[in-house]
């Protein structure tokens, strides 16, 4: 069959099945480890009342889910995870799919653009979303005065003061971050479609218009999916930038699941509380891996 | 209407009409981008040279320096403040997390990608599974695993926590470049006497170069990114990294640092956009390559 049974099996190394255990055994135990055990713990943990101070596992049954579901700020949190992930994700795909098409193009400064566009999402969140806290000042924000300026505003905005902004601000923000690493997958897929494809469709005549709705976007639905996919999780597992921002105010207007876990688990140390906040993404997560083993049968795409 | 019907010179009419609106377009969208994705960083760039009592003064033309410019809270970020720290603990972690994930990454990737293995498959899309699995969901358990061990407070935390991240997705990466390099050349080899071992040290991994080098790419940028495991673990400022210590430490009370935070925030950002600009191609030449082919 092949040159490894030619060559005969001179060391033990050569038998793939050998291999195959000495290679992949560390990896995977350390994933065990270091994922699915925190994992399985993390299951218990929401069915005991185990806190920083009393760190005994005693089994309260479904006592932890019920305080957490009682409190009315886990509910706003849960809404606004939901709601932030689905609009901000609205937005990357429209935005994205747009970035993707002007940057396979070739054009003059196409190495600056890439670069600029690229910025917030290659610097690290946190400090991404530090810029825009500054750009988002209270007083000091560039925004506001150029408001000003025109004459649209007299008083300040005070975006990350009131609700509504502040979830704007938040939204805006997660989608400016992602949409980099959205275009980048698009891109991806707008390369991969063979040019015989965009050949016979500009032979047959079809506006630009008519190739982007009726041959790209149908071709591209695949590796589109993969964008959102990635969008999702990163929306509705990132903290940083509802934690940089505004810290889920003002009055957890804008608190979302990581931040609540984070708040009552290790800023308030009822980590019961804050294990079984966090396990309500899994649904979600559940509902996503059944997407990509989906896409994996397919085996175009994974 | 069929293009046969159209007289030609009306037709390469419309179509450089067409072309002009489209590079019009091209640039017009490509601007707008480009100016929307860096305007908070451009405020910053300008802001980290500005004068307290020039920034501080509501009516002030923002983005124009009303008073000469000043590298005093270059100076202070570097000086008074626990910056290079950060910086040197986020090379740490992400020298440390480069070698744990080549080390345990690459025979995995080898194996599913070459052993032809019957579960390799199914291996292959359990390993992206686990990518899927965000630390917000593990952070509070990890928390107290990290305690147990007496971990907590250092930057072995974090070292011992990044490849559960990094480990999935770069093995899933190298299964793609592994892919590309042809299997004759590491049989020539076992027949010229090499073990599978050897074919593989002497054959195989000089040709991953540019995988290992998106895996090191990966975990540093990593390192420099991940905010809820390092907040969580480390809150003295001496084991912080960038991600966490910039937030959290130039910021005394209420009272932001505010030239100091842009100019810590622009120095980290501008370097690493830079690098994945230089690997952009590659990057996604890999991705399609893992991903699009299979």
């Amino acid at each position: 069959m092949t040159a490894a049974n030619a060559a005969g099996k001179r060391y033990l190394s050569d038998n793939p099945r050998f291999l195959a255990a000495v290679f992949m055994s560390p990896a995977v135990i350390y994933i065990i480890a270091l994922v699915g055990f925190p994992f399985v713990l993390a299951i218990i943990y929401s069915f005991t009342d185990i806190s920083t101070g009393n760190p005994e596992l005693n089994f309260v049954g479904f006592e932890t889910f019920r305080r957490v579901l009682a409190d009315p700020v886990f509910r706003e949190a849960l809404w606004n995870t939901f709601l932030f992930a689905v609009i901000a994700n609205l937005l990357v795909v429209v935005l994205a799919t747009a970035l993707a098409e002007v940057l396979i193009k070739d054009f003059k400064g196409k190495w600056l653009v890439r670069f600029l566009v690229l910025l917030p999402w290659v610097a690290p969140v946190s400090l991404a979303t530090i810029t825009w806290l500054w750009t988002l000042d209270s007083i000091f924000s560039p925004i506001d005065w150029v408001l000003r300026e025109l004459g649209l505003i007299t008083e300040n905005m005070y975006w990350l003061g009131r609700p509504g902004s502040a979830m704007g601000s938040v939204i805006a923000v997660q989608v400016w971050r992602i949409v980099p690493l959205a275009a980048v997958i698009v891109m991806a897929g707008l390369i991969a479609i063979p040019s015989e494809i965009n050949d016979a469709v500009a032979v047959d005549g079809a506006g630009s218009w008519r190739k982007r709705f009726q041959v790209t976007i149908p071709l591209l639905a695949p590796i589109i999916a993969v964008a959102v996919l990635f969008g999702v999780i990163l929306t509705i597992s990132d903290m940083s930038v509802v934690y940089v921002l505004t810290r889920g105010g003002p009055t957890n207007s804008t608190q979302v699941l990581s931040t609540w876990a984070f708040i009552k688990g290790i800023e308030g140390g009822a980590l019961g509380q804050g294990a079984a906040v966090a396990l309500f993404l899994l649904p979600v997560l559940i509902g996503i891996t059944a997407v990509v083993l989906r896409l994996a049968r397919r085996r175009e795409v994974l | 209407m069929t293009w046969q019907d159209t007289d030609v010179p009306a037709l390469r009419r419309r179509a450089e009409r067409r072309h002009k609106m489209g590079r019009f377009g091209t640039y017009t969208i490509a601007i707008v981008f480009a100016f929307l994705a860096a305007f908070p960083f451009s405020w910053a760039l300008i802001s980290m040279f500005k004068q307290s009592n020039d920034l501080y003064v509501k009516d002030n033309n923002p983005f124009w320096f009303n008073e000469p410019p000043t590298l005093e809270h270059l100076r202070l970020l570097f000086v008074d403040t626990n910056y290079l720290t950060f910086i040197r603990n986020t090379l740490v972690v992400g020298l440390a997390v480069t070698l744990i994930t080549l080390a345990l990454a690459l025979p995995v990737a080898y194996a599913l990608a070459r052993l032809r293995l019957r579960w390799g498959e199914r291996m292959g899309i359990a390993i992206f599974l686990v990518y899927l699995i965000p630390p917000t969901l593990l952070f509070i358990p990890m928390t107290r695993v990290i305690n147990y061990l007496g971990l907590q407070e250092s930057l072995w935390a974090l070292i011992l926590v990044y490849p559960t991240i990094t480990i999935p997705i770069s093995a899933w990466l190298l299964m793609g470049f592994f892919k590309g390099i042809p299997m004759d050349l590491e049989e020539q080899a076992m027949v010229d006497g090499h073990s599978r071992i050897g074919a593989i040290g002497r054959v195989v991994l000089p040709l991953m170069f540019p995988g290992i080098i998106a895996v090191i790419v990966f975990a540093f940028t990593l390192s420099a990114h991940e905010f809820i495991y390092a907040l969580a673990f480390n809150k003295s400022s001496a084991v912080k990294t960038i991600a966490t210590g910039v937030p959290t430490e130039l910021v005394r009370g209420d009272v932001f640092f505010w030239q100091s935070l842009q100019a810590a925030v622009i120095l980290i950002a501008v370097p690493i956009a830079l690098v994945f600009n230089a690997f952009l191609d590659r990057f996604i030449t890999g991705f399609t390559m893992g991903a699009v082919k299979g």
